[in-house]
């Protein structure tokens, strides 16, 4: 296949950005879609210009660290992937493809393609984690039944990989969906229950105060999520939240 | 100097714990005056920072990716080791030591392996307590499976994400610490040298990788925890950032360097499909538990697959050869990753593949969809149930059982491994090999600690599954924390350290000079150019099986690709911005280093052993004829290296292993 590809690129953060057109040739469809940028930046180091700076690193759809904002979807055209999951089959020869970086206000951008998702740490740095010490003095596993039911939803909540595509999809750059995913997984849990009320208020403190819009129930995030994270969990965040403001 | 292991007196099932009743301790309120360095924040380093921040120290986290919730350690799928016997098959702390130290072909320390055993059980409670959503079964306790090279249930998993269940679980306790001040995290940091004071482990330099500021940070001790080194072979199973950095940085100021050669061949990955490819995809392990593996048993139906002519269903059972079945009948699919690794490639070799490049062979879910269809029709009363139903109902359980891997599958090959076996072929995957460390996991400089896959010291030549995250946690929550604090109440009054001093002044050049090479030189090539040419000659010569010339040939080919490496490597960019080349580069240098020490000690081991295999050293006759051979007269060492400057002049340090409780026997599988 031979492909157009017109990407931003943007020096740092207080540089302006622009797009820009490059021309690849030969890819194969069984490229995955960051194999095929590895193909175009191979040809910029040759040709003695930057490559394009874009994240990734296990490229295998968990770690959540590549982005890609591709002809205005967050991760491409497939449905439940990452971008390091798309494959060139998915296009056609002579296609033009936009790859953009995430845009979000909460995520601003370092470089190319890659911007900053510090405001997801700040938001489990706020509460996303159950104050247990790591000593191992902890009660036998087995002594704290779960039903296979709960732990199997706190599984889907947290299977959660960070990426923020949720976040770049939303007309409003929600994090509701993240967050809610989060939320979700001790709120599911027996163990998550002792300081459920103030987790989801310290959370959702969090993630107004950086910057993420309000979520209006559009569900693009769910659609757009790698993981199928459900909007369940937004409306099981929003009920957790009520309940520690009535309890105070 | 000579390699004092420090392994405690006594017997091995009292050696932990009284171990703990006579290391000295510091004080809490002395705790706030020491600091600690931890590189990576993977599973090891993720909870050793956690847990040294909880104990009071002053922790600072150095991680290369933006979160530590990306380290590597979330790919891992299969599960995590624990002997708590709640199945009641048999298992028992020592069956969990006897397993590993068997699994790793007798190359571990005993005394270690049977310390990871013995906490193996606290670290499930531990992750439990911390939300960690494990698989349970209708009853609500925790369910298991079973892995490579054992006969008992003991894996503790959730879905194929357990790397990353217990990762966001270190990583929750983390933020915990993070939240309190106690741990100050470096994302986006990446840890470029160690400097040494008066001996000991003092701090390191390291570059922010946004700015391209070169930073130092002290601290009374540095501990690393950076991951293995298996994209020296440039196709891995690992993260394309992995990297053998930090390792073969403190390697070249002191730390030996141990068995470089033990390497995991994982058998079930997705083959290669063409020159482009950056990375290879695992299939769990776990695959095998209902998964058989089989090629064509006659050469012409192979090669008839191989050029497309016929479909793996077209193949008759009477005609398919299940050759892990055929060859270990006791363990069957079930034998450990080095013997399935090895088994395929003696197929593949044979003609008997069955992709276009004849590098591949079946794993087949159809007799456990089957299997389980049944079941399923009996438990739901369904009787006379088509073949349709059977199958409808099998693979909604193969679905809940495996689900995301076959999602994964289908969207690298596409095709529906439900309908037609998976293609898979062994791919290199772990480092057994690593920094020598002691009992303490301290390494051969003072004050520098190496754990998690970054160390060499518990899986011996050979890993079975589901241990390295059993490792990594163990060492992080469980044995670091003691064994630094006893280094570390000899620093009670030194006070925090400096670093405006020479010893910080002369590393951060050698880094700063190093940068300045890169940016400045007029080279024609990219470093990927080298890094593929290093991972060609690694996998033909120094891969899953090696012989004395293939190795001599490669020591001679990575020097001269090194030598061309710094005369025609081409970085473009500067060094103050965030820079993915550069970063590759330097990597791609020591990777460059450690490819030939590699080679050096795998020419060095005359026995097969593990993931070692020397085509030298095969049984000929009797019961194992055709199985690896080792020589535990000779080999029964653990081979650690001293930098010397050159690779090839490293000099080689022998740990002789003592197997007390465990006898010495011929690995056999049959
Ligand atoms: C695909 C796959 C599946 C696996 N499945 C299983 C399984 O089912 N069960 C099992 O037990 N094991 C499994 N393993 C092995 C296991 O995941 C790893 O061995 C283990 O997670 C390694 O943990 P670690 O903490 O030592 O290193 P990692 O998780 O690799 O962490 C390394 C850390 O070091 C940091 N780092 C590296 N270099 C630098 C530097 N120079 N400066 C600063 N930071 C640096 C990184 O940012 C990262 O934080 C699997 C491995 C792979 C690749
Ligand atoms: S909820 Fe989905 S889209 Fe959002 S960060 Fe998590 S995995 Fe990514
Ligand atoms: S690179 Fe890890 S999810 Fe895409």
């Amino acid at each position: 296949m031979n492909l157009t590809l017109r990407i931003w690129r943007q020096k740092d953060s207080s540089a302006k950005g622009k797009m820009v057109d490059y021309k690849v040739t030969d890819i194969s469809e069984h490229m995955s879609f960051l194999e095929m940028m590895d193909v175009l930046n191979e040809q910029l180091v040759n040709s003695g210009e930057e490559p394009v700076a874009f994240d990734h690193d296990c490229r295998e759809g968990i770690c959540g660290m590549c982005s890609l904002y591709i002809n205005g979807e967050a991760h491409g055209p497939d449905r439940g992937i990452t971008t390091c999951q798309l494959h060139m089959r998915m296009f056609k020869d002579g296609d033009t493809i936009t790859i953009e970086p995430w845009r979000a206000a909460a995520f601003p951008v370092i470089k190319d393609l890659i911007v900053d998702r510090m405001a997801f740490e700040r938001i489990q740095h706020a509460g996303g984690y159950i104050s247990v010490n790591t000593s191992g003095n902890t009660q036998d596993a087995n002594s704290l039944p779960i039903s296979k039911h709960a732990a199997d939803e706190a599984m889907d909540a947290a299977t959660c990989i960070g990426c923020g595509a949720c976040v770049a999809t939303c007309k409003n750059s929600s994090a509701m969906l993240f967050v809610g995913a989060k939320v979700s997984q001790y709120a599911l849990l027996p163990q998550g229950q002792v300081e459920a009320a103030d987790r989801v208020r310290n959370m959702v403190a969090q993630m107004d105060l950086e910057g993420f819009g309000n979520c209006t129930n559009t569900g693009a995030c769910e659609i757009e999520c790698p993981k199928g994270i459900s909007l369940d969990n937004i409306a099981r965040m929003n009920r957790e939240f009520i309940k520690a403001n009535v309890k105070g | 100097m000579a390699l004092d292991s420090k392994v405690p007196e006594g017997p091995i099932k009292d050696k932990w714990t009284d171990y703990k009743n006579h290391i000295n301790l510091v004080n809490p309120a002395n705790k706030r005056h020491i600091d600690i360095i931890v590189v990576g924040t993977g599973l090891a380093g993720g909870s050793a920072a956690a847990t040294l921040a909880e104990l009071g120290y002053n922790v600072k986290a150095f991680a290369y990716q933006d979160s530590p919730r990306r380290a590597h350690s979330i790919a891992a799928q299969g599960g995590i080791n624990a002997a708590k016997n709640y199945q009641g098959d048999g298992d028992s702390n020592y069956r969990l030591f006897y397993d590993t130290v068997k699994g790793g072909d007798y190359r571990s320390r005993e005394a270690n392996v049977h310390r990871l055993a013995e906490v193996s059980g606290n670290i499930i409670d531990q992750c439990v307590a911390q939300g960690v959503p494990f698989a349970r079964d209708y009853g609500g306790l925790l369910d298991n499976r079973s892995f490579g090279g054992v006969l008992v249930s003991r894996t503790f998993y959730a879905k194929g994400q357990t790397g990353q269940q217990l990762l966001l679980g270190a990583y929750s306790a983390m933020n915990r610490q993070i939240a309190r001040g106690k741990i100050e995290m470096f994302n986006r940091h990446e840890m470029l040298d160690v400097v040494k004071i008066g001996g000991k482990a003092r701090g390191i330099i390291a570059r922010n990788l946004i700015t391209g500021e070169i930073e130092r940070h002290s601290a009374h001790a540095v501990v690393i925890a950076t991951g293995g080194y298996g994209n020296v072979y440039f196709l891995s199973t690992n993260a394309m950032g992995s990297n053998a950095t930090a390792a073969w940085k403190i390697h070249k100021k002191g730390a030996y360097f141990a068995n470089p050669c033990f390497t995991q061949i994982h058998p079930t990955c997705i083959p290669r499909s063409g020159d482009y490819q950056s990375k290879l995809t695992l299939m769990s392990e776990s695959l095998r538990n209902d998964g058989r593996i089989w090629v064509p048993a006659k050469i012409e139906d192979a090669k008839a697959i191989q050029q497309g002519k016929l479909k793996p269903t077209d193949i008759a059972e009477a005609d398919r050869d299940y050759y892990l079945e055929r060859r270990y009948p006791a363990f069957g699919n079930l034998v450990p990753r080095d013997v399935a690794s090895r088994a395929a490639k003696e197929r593949c070799d044979a003609g008997y593949g069955v992709n276009a490049t004849g590098e591949a062979v079946y794993l087949d879910f159809a007799s456990a969809i089957e299997r389980y269809g049944k079941e399923q029709a009996k438990i739901h009363n369904i009787t006379n149930a088509t073949p349709e139903k059977i199958y409808e109902l099998g693979q909604k359980i193969v679905e809940e059982k495996y689900g995301n891997l076959f999602q994964m599958y289908e969207k690298i090959v596409d095709e529906n491994p439900y309908k037609t076996p998976m293609m898979i072929y062994p791919a290199t995957h772990y480092t057994m090999g690593g920094v020598w460390v002691d009992y303490n996991l301290m390494t051969t400089v003072e004050g520098l600690y190496c754990i998690g896959e970054a160390n060499f010291s518990d899986h011996g030549a050979n890993r079975l599954g589901a241990s390295a995250l059993m490792q990594g946690l163990a060492d992080g929550y469980f044995v670091l924390p003691y064994t630094i604090g006893d280094y570390l109440s000899h620093d009670i009054r030194t006070g925090k350290i400096p670093t405006n001093t020479p010893e910080f002044d002369e590393v951060e050049k050698e880094v700063k000079d190093r940068i300045d090479f890169f940016i400045n030189n007029k080279g024609t090539k990219s470093v990927d150019y080298f890094h593929k040419k290093l991972g060609k000659v690694m996998w033909d010569k120094v891969g899953m099986s090696r012989n004395a010339q293939g190795l001599t040939e490669a020591m001679a080919e990575i020097k001269a690709i090194r030598e061309e490496f710094w005369k025609e490597v081409k970085v473009p960019g500067s060094a103050n911005e965030l820079n993915p080349e550069l970063e590759k580069a330097g990597r791609v240098a020591d990777f460059l280093e450690l490819g030939e020490l590699f080679a050096k000690d795998a020419l060095n081991r005359a026995e097969s052993c593990g993931g070692h295999f020397r085509e030298e050293s095969v049984e000929l006759d009797g019961e194992q004829k055709g199985e690896a051979k080792r020589d535990d007269v000779n080999f029964a060492y653990v081979a650690a290296w001293e930098y010397k400057g050159e690779p090839a002049d490293a000099v080689l340090h022998k740990e002789e292993l003592e197997f007390k409780d465990i006898e010495l026997k011929q690995r056999s599988y049959k």
